[in-house]
């Protein structure tokens, strides 16, 4: 079992967690070295796994899924600790993993209580990582619960204004979610054997057979897709994207709006799409109204916003609108831009939270109106800042373009009118998310200095310089050599979109 | 052709950006200054190399036996495939108007780096303006040699986002925040068009390949088997489609407004970016696809109609502004207008009573490179204007021909170019477009001729109100003086320039097939087009030579088509009510309030319920014996009372 790769994208976050238990509260110095050296562990690790996953690749291994393990947990279920990853599995853990290294040293001076602090994002680190392994929908779901109770004491402990609400709003609306998702896994398993064979948790299983009876996967369609939509804020289930974002600290936003909402669209495809292709077929239209709104309606929102989180939370929820509603094009160029949009995403929203927090951690007020020339007083962050700006509104050369563009391209396939009116519709954004981004970076940054107190406030230092190349690195590299990922992506569809062309 | 020369093109741009951009903290100003400088000249000769290479090597690569100049890919490789056929590639398109352009830009781009030296001298950031000019050059030599429509598109907005850049690079003046702002934002909002458009097109042709769509025209319209949407074919809404894109950089009516607002951004850039590289990109890409714009006419005659209608309304509003760099601005939109216009009388087939039908296209890339050496050269004289009385407003000049000989002689120069008298160099160009629009349909002719008169007013207008009219008496305390020589080199090269370039045998090198074409002057269209032209001088003569109330009388008799004119009839207000009031007022305010009144308070709303419930029947659970053996007693009752019912 511990000869398998991917138990260890669980282990290491399990040790950092052992390996905090063993530091004294004050003992700074030893938590960080704990958190940088699990970072920078699991970072190796999930870069490792990529190179290892490509060269397979081409050395012609093309089985859907690689390293491939199943260890029974709990018999009369048939509950298997399942793992095993595709191309888009190694991205999104390479994805997180970037976030988890750059968040560890954007939130350096935490305070107060630090060692628990990172004992919740060790473990919350756990149920992501967990997640994007594992095969058997049951320990999916179970991880996917790991990652998201850490974040109620995250963000109620160590969060900013009306934080219990906003804690409990958010964990609430996201176990709302959870509910409806345990009644579609539930449904799906037991329909997981037509023949009256052993019922199963596992994907790439009920997959092959074709399982779930078609008069069935309507109504467990519809659950599933709700229940990972509202994690991936789609509407009118976003709201406590908004509040929640604006309350949590600096590396809970950017872990959970760079990779917890990609938990959303990536159980979408992954189980909703995937296992129910025929309901996807004939019910996607729904979800393409309301995703549609998603993008659209996001954008607007954002460009009345005041605090800059609310800013970039509404934007987030344009963006991963954008994830789903590319996904549910059901044609292989199309998700494979979605893909790509939730690795451009989740590096740039992160970016952008850790900019944030940084700025507010200065300014201490994250109110535009009270902000101005900044990019006179700290021109690093200012430069980092238009960076993420750029990259969120789609320049070429960053990853936001790239993502954007394949989805055009794809969703421009489906020929009939209402997928062009909803693509023309969402095309608009590009134009609304350079309104805001540029009203943003007009008023924050550039024009005079608006506030005589902040001229004393210094440029980031060493930690927060690190924690933003890598990031800015990531999002120019997707940006300027898209292709390897766009084809390694386009290859882990396979499976699925001929799923979705058998089920038509 | 090898392909170290064209990469380095690309690349040493590119690089220089990064090193500025980078390594500038800590670069003195002097070594940002040199390595800019060189870097672009460097880029210069090697793209005059290649240029000079492919017109006149003779190369069986570069033109056939029967004399016929060849479209080449130096290379193309793939940079991201969205489908197996659909592919995005990066490469270097060697043709008549790329090398052109080629030619174009560096000498720009250099002139203005040189320039700049001298002009920028007292500001700061001047290793990031060195850097952010790189950035331009770099994304505009892609733009130009792009090989397929999405390689353009890529570098369209890589051009805009430089043009953002630099129209804002005086960072901490409101003015120039709003007014890079409003440059990218509407020439996004027309490169969704373009990306629409290329949606479309795509869709149907399954390529992305300039090559390939122009080679073989009549096959992109197969392709799309006569489907229409609204009435139109649909390969009619995407041409038109993708030249909203070229509306928007290249400022054409109603997508115009942004351009005069660029004028913020320092003279220099403004001579390269809004005046004779980036702006253009608008008729270089309807050149570009101009076999496959010929298929449909109603997309040319779109084109003509925007064309037409956008040149007279420049023109003008160009007599009526104070600020001189604006009136340079509408000129450049009247200008390109003009080569819009040319490009849309133009067809690649023979029409009925056409010499050659082809003129317009040849006479529109003509006009486009020596309407950039002049324009440069206007915009780089006003800077030297503005660097010595420190002001926009010509009313703050007058009499400045004593004080500032070179500026004074190569603005004449330029002046007289764009007013088409020969033998400057834009009498020639001008003379070919006129040819072609009267070949077409006198309207046309007709029209352009008189806003081609209109040009030569309102330049002599300015002429004179800068250089003549009357002495500012500040002079007295601060005697202005000529540019130091970083600055008037440029001038003076970019004069003789505009003095020769008409000379060229424009028609043997740059034409839409590639075959040449004796150029030869049409004698009655150069003669009315003289007379005209001279007419308007001399009207400008009589009205803004010496101080004379003429203008004034002028002014009072139309008041209110003054006024308009002077507001630019307005439509910064239209635009600025439909997004402030409409859409930033009604809609977002709108949804915002939806989003937290109706949408979150449903959400709260549940919660609140729940909670009500809940407190509601905590009641039961009071942990009191007595109440509890009440409630028993009374279910006990209630449930006996149920059955002894249902037992009946």
């Amino acid at each position: 079992m511990f000869g398998n790769i991917l138990i260890w994208f669980v282990i290491i976050p399990v040790l950092m967690m052992a390996g905090l238990g063993l530091c004294r509260n004050s003992g700074m110095k030893a938590i960080r070295a704990v958190m940088v050296v699990g970072s920078t562990a699991l970072l190796a690790l999930a870069i490792w796994l990529c190179v290892d996953f490509l060269s397979l690749r081409a050395a012609g291994n093309d089985a859907e899924m690689l390293y491939t393990g199943s260890w029974m947990w709990y018999s009369p279920l048939n509950i298997h600790l399942a793992v095993g990853v595709d191309g888009i599995s190694v991205l999104m853990l390479m994805l997180s993993a970037i976030i988890v290294f750059a968040g560890t040293f954007a939130s350096w001076k935490i305070s107060p209580l630090p060692k628990n602090f990172f004992l919740w994002f060790a473990l919350l680190s756990t149920g992501v990582f967990g997640f994007f392994i594992s095969i058997d929908m049951f320990t999916m779901f179970m991880f996917y619960e790991v990652a998201l109770i850490p974040m109620y004491l995250l963000i109620g402990v160590w969060g900013t204004g009306r934080k219990e609400y906003s804690a409990m709003k958010l964990t609430l609306m996201l176990m709302g979610g959870s509910a409806f998702l345990m009644l579609g896994l539930l449904g799906i398993y037991w329909h997981s054997a037509p023949a009256g064979g052993e019922l199963t948790w596992n994907i790439l299983e009920i997959a092959r057979n074709n399982a779930v009876d078609p008069s069935w996967q309507g109504m467990l369609f519809i659950f599933t897709f709700v229940g990972f939509g509202v994690l991936g804020a789609m509407f009118p289930f976003h709201t406590w994207s908004p509040d929640g974002h604006a309350c949590a600290p600096t590396a809970v936003s950017m872990l959970h709006a760079g990779v917890l909402m990609k938990l959303g669209g990536y159980g979408c495809f992954r189980i909703a799409i995937y296992l129910l292709p025929q309901a996807a077929n004939e019910l996607a239209w729904i979800f393409i109204i309301l995703t549609g709104i998603s993008v659209v309606y996001g954008a607007f929102s954002a460009c009345v916003q005041t605090d800059l989180k609310y800013i970039n939370a509404y934007s987030s929820v344009s963006h991963c609108g954008m994830v789903l509603f590319a996904l549910l094009m059901l044609n292989q160029t199309a998700m494979t831009g979605a893909i790509m949009q939730m690795l451009s995403h989740g590096l740039m929203t992160a970016l952008f939270f850790a900019l944030i927090g940084m700025i507010y951690g200065r300014t201490h007020t994250r109110d535009i109106r009270q902000m101005g020339g900044l990019m006179q007083i700290m021109p690093y962050l200012g430069v980092c800042y238009m960076i993420a700006g750029f990259a969120s509104l789609g320049l070429p050369g960053l990853s936001g373009f790239v993502a954007e563009m394949t989805i055009f391209v794809g969703a421009w396939e489906n020929g009939d009118f209402f997928h062009r009116a909803f693509v023309v519709a969402a095309t608009c954004s590009i134009v609304i998310t350079a309104v805001y981004i540029l009203r943003v970076v007009g008023k924050l940054l550039l024009g005079p200095v608006h506030d005589d107190h902040h001229r004393q406030l210094t440029d980031a230092g060493w930690f927060e310089r690190f924690s933003t190349v890598t990031l800015i690195v990531s999002i120019a590299g997707i940006g300027c050599f898209p292709n390897w990922i766009s084809e390694t992506i386009q290859q882990s569809f396979q499976p699925i979109v001929a799923a979705i062309q058998n089920a038509l | 052709m090898g392909i170290t020369l064209p990469i380095l093109i690309l690349a040493l741009p590119l690089f220089m950006f990064l090193l500025l951009g980078i390594g500038g903290v800590k670069m003195s100003r002097k070594t940002a200054g040199v390595l800019g400088i060189l870097g672009m000249g460097t880029t210069m000769t090697l793209a005059y190399i290649v240029a000079f290479t492919y017109f006149f090597s003779g190369d069986a690569a570069f033109i056939s036996a029967e004399g016929v100049r060849q479209q080449l890919q130096v290379f193309d490789v793939t940079w991201l495939a969205f489908t197996p056929k659909l592919v995005v590639k990066l490469g270097f398109l060697l043709d008549p108007i790329a090398a052109m352009m080629l030619v174009v830009i560096t000498t720009i781009s250099f002139m203005v780096h040189l320039y700049s030296w001298g002009y920028m001298e007292h500001e700061g950031g001047f290793q990031r303006y060195y850097a952010f000019l790189n950035l331009f050059s770099f994304s505009m030599l892609g733009l130009v040699v792009a090989t397929n429509i999405f390689q353009m598109y890529i570098f369209w907005e890589l051009v805009g986002v430089s043009s953002f850049l630099l129209i804002g690079f005086f960072y901490r003046l409101p003015s120039a925040v709003s007014a890079s702002k409003k440059a990218f934002i509407v020439t996004r909002f027309a490169d969704l068009g373009f990306l629409l458009g290329i949606l479309t097109l795509s869709y149907f042709t399954e390529t992305f390949n300039f090559i390939d769509m122009t080679s073989n025209p009549m096959n992109v319209l197969a392709e799309t088997g006569g489907a229409t949407f609204l009435g139109c074919s649909v390969l009619t809404w995407a041409m038109v489609l993708i030249f909203t894109g070229g509306m928007g950089k290249s400022a054409m009516l109603p997508l115009h407004i942004w351009l005069p607002d660029a004028m913020e951004g320092p003279t220099p850039v403004s001579a390269l970016i809004h005046a004779a590289t980036m702006v253009v990109a608008g008729v270089y890409l309807v050149a570009r696809m101009f076999p496959v714009y010929c298929v449909v006419d109603a997309a040319m005659n779109f084109i003509t109609v925007v064309g037409a209608i956008t040149a007279f309304y420049a023109a003008v509003v160009a007599c009526t502004q104070i600020d001189i760099k604006r009136v340079l601005a509408f000129s450049t939109i009247s200008q390109i207008a003009f080569m819009m216009v040319s490009l849309g009388v133009a067809r690649t087939y023979a029409m009925p009573d056409v010499h050659y039908s082809g003129l317009g296209y040849m006479a529109s890339m003509f006009h486009l490179f020596t309407h950039a050496m002049f324009k440069a050269l206007l915009f780089l004289g006003a800077g030297a204007l503005i660097h010595a009385v420190h002001s926009n407003d010509y009313t703050k000049m007058g009499g400045l021909r004593k004080y500032m000989p070179v500026t004074h002689w190569t603005f004449l120069i330029g002046c007289l170019a764009i007013a088409g008298i020969p033998p400057f160099s834009g009498f020639f160009s001008k003379d070919e477009m006129l040819a072609a629009m009267f070949g077409n349909s006198w309207l046309w002719g007709a029209w352009m001729t008189m806003v081609a008169g209109l040009t030569a007013f309102y330049m002599f207008r300015l002429y004179y109100l800068i250089f003549w009219w009357e002495e500012n008496p500040e002079y007295k305390h601060h005697r202005p003086h000529d540019a130091p020589w970083q600055m008037s080199l440029p001038l003076i090269l970019l004069a003789a320039v505009s003095v020769v370039a008409g000379f060229i045998p424009f028609g043997g090198l740059v034409t839409w097939d590639g075959k040449p074409y004796h150029i030869h002057l049409e004698v009655p269209v150069a003669i009315t087009s003289i007379i005209v032209a001279l007419a308007a001088i001399g009207l400008a003569t009589v009205m803004y030579r010496k101080k004379n109330p003429l203008p004034t009388k002028f002014r009072n008799a139309m008041p209110g088509l003054w006024r308009a004119a002077h507001h630019r009839f307005y439509w910064d207000e239209i635009y600025l009510f439909i997004t402030h009031k409409i859409i930033f007022g009604i809609i977002c305010n709108a949804i915002a309030w939806f989003d937290r009144h109706v949408i979150d308070a449903t959400m709260d709303a549940f919660a609140k319920v729940t909670q009500k419930v809940s407190f509601s029947i905590r009641g039961f659970q009071s942990g009191n014996v007595q109440s509890y053996v009440l409630w028993y007693f009374f279910g006990a009752l209630a449930l006996a009372a149920i059955t002894w019912i249902c037992l009946l």
